[in-house]
């Protein structure tokens, strides 16, 4: 069972690191979106602390969303996906693997590449660990909700623009609960209960998203 | 009980079902409709504070109430399409999504337009409207999906699905959209306190909400009529059926 997971997630991480631009380039595209809003609106430490936790955010939605596509689509277009369907394993869990490793691609080095941009927006550091907290308890959220999206689309011709409409209105609940957890530290408040309640959408989201994310690949599937 | 329920997972039975109801959702719909709309719009007295004006929620509160009950029909429908894998459950949900993409859509805009004249502004970032806001992106997101796919077994599959999903997103949403609010905006907006209504103002507004939920009845019902007929167009009995209507148009011409 264990085996299994690993050898899904180690099978993942071989096929990213023998083509990695598909890794970088969402963290690229990343560092570019966070990059332009200071040339956009100005350089104003004051105001860029004020809306970096928002900025950060959704550029990290924008890019994981260029990332999901990569999750499923070559193991349904050469067929890998079948096979694992027809192992003797419960899909959602090896399903659970795949999405843990597509954490380890894109989620993990959003947070590497973090500190770089809270120099570029001016963050203090008090505020920073609340955004790094945020990052380490979001971007699982996103990988798994995208994950049911990208399950749903993944047969369909024009997925990506699809999965975009599906999946940017279920993440906004993390968007807010993590901007506002970033403002609260900016103030000086206590910001626990808010990343309590992430915790709380993380647990549930690893909990019943497998199903969901099992139940779209085989309807995409059949 | 079960027994007399079975029959209707038969497309044929269901679609002559929907067409018994239709008739009678249809004139209680006219009829809720002209007796609430005028006793409201026209007879029911102007608010003390709001003038004319407030008579908008005679619109909005109704659309904004069956814009709900839309999604709860079809998450329900979505359940029962993916336990018992029934096709008619599938159906329901992708003949309810645009209807109440639509109520939801009346709901805004009627708060827009009430929001004018009573915050100065269109559009404000309230708790309320910014949570109907995300259940129109919802709602248009499971169209989509619905549309994308050009077999629509799996399309029924496919949205039912994410409407499950949505289900258990909402409530999160909306409770975060109303801490999000708390936080960001305070007290710069006072809030429209439901006044304990005057029974003369309110009488009208439960029959509107009656009208408007037996509206959705009738629209779903004949979306899903049409949505069986062009689902089952390959079968004898939809043949059947239209033949028969084309005869009776011959004979009504003669």
């Amino acid at each position: 069972m264990f085996k299994a997971f690993s050898q899904v997630v180690s099978k993942e991480l071989k096929g990213a690191f023998r083509r990695q631009s598909d890794i970088l380039n969402p963290i690229w595209f990343f560092i570019i979106v966070v990059t332009l809003f200071p040339l956009g609106i100005g350089t104003d430490p004051a105001l860029l602390k004020r809306i970096a936790p928002g900025i950060i955010w959704v550029a990290a939605l924008l890019a994981a969303l260029l990332s999901f596509e990569r999750l499923f689509k070559d193991d349904f277009i050469d067929g890998s996906l079948e096979q694992l369907m027809l192992t003797r394993y419960p899909l959602p869990w090896l399903v659970s693997a795949k999405v843990f490793a597509h954490w380890l691609l894109t989620g993990l080095p959003v947070l590497l590449v973090s500190p770089l941009l809270a120099t570029f927006l001016a963050l203090d550091i008090e505020t920073y660990w609340a955004l790094f907290l945020t990052l380490l308890i979001g971007t699982p959220i996103l990988s798994l909700l995208g994950a049911i999206g990208v399950a749903l689309t993944v047969g369909l011709r024009k997925g990506g623009l699809l999965l975009s409409l599906i999946m940017l209105p279920l993440s906004i609940p993390i968007l807010i609960f993590s901007t506002m957890a970033i403002d609260a530290a900016a103030y000086g408040q206590s910001y626990l209960g808010l990343l309590a309640l992430l915790g709380a959408m993380l647990v549930a989201s690893i909990t019943l998203s497998p199903f969901a994310i099992a139940a779209s690949l085989r309807v995409s599937v059949s | 009980m079960w027994k007399w329920l079975h029959p209707y997972a038969k497309p044929e039975r269901s679609y002559q079902l929907a067409g018994k109801l239709l008739p009678w959702f249809t004139a209680l719909t006219v009829i809720t409709f002209v007796v609430g709309s005028v006793w409201g719009l026209v007879f029911a007295p102007a608010d003390y504070q709001q003038g004319d004006s407030f008579r908008i929620i005679y619109i909005h509160v109704p659309a904004a109430m069956m814009a709900m009950a839309a999604y709860s029909t079809m998450a329900i429908a979505a359940f029962i399409a993916l336990v018992w894998q029934i096709r008619m459950a599938e159906m329901t949900v992708a003949a309810t999504a645009p209807v109440g993409a639509v109520f939801t859509f009346i709901a805004l805009f009627t708060g827009a337009a009430w929001g004018k004249p009573m915050w100065g502004a269109w559009w404000v970032w309230d708790a309320r409207l910014t949570s109907e806001l995300i259940l129109l992106f919802v709602y248009l997101g499971i169209i989509a999906l619905y549309n994308a796919f050009s077999d629509k077994v799996l399309a029924g599959r496919a949205a039912s699905i994410l409407t499950l999903v949505g289900v258990i997103n909402l409530p999160i949403i909306h409770y975060s959209v109303v801490w999000w609010n708390t936080l960001h905006q305070g007290a710069t907006i006072s809030k429209f306190e439901k006044p304990s209504m005057a029974p003369e103002m309110l009488w009208p507004l439960i029959i509107m909400i009656v009208a408007f939920g037996a509206f959705l009845g009738t629209l779903t019902l004949m979306r899903f009529r049409n949505e069986i007929l062009a689902r089952e167009n390959h079968r004898p009995w939809v043949t059947a059926l239209i033949t028969d209507i084309n005869m009776q148009k011959l004979t009504g011409e003669k």
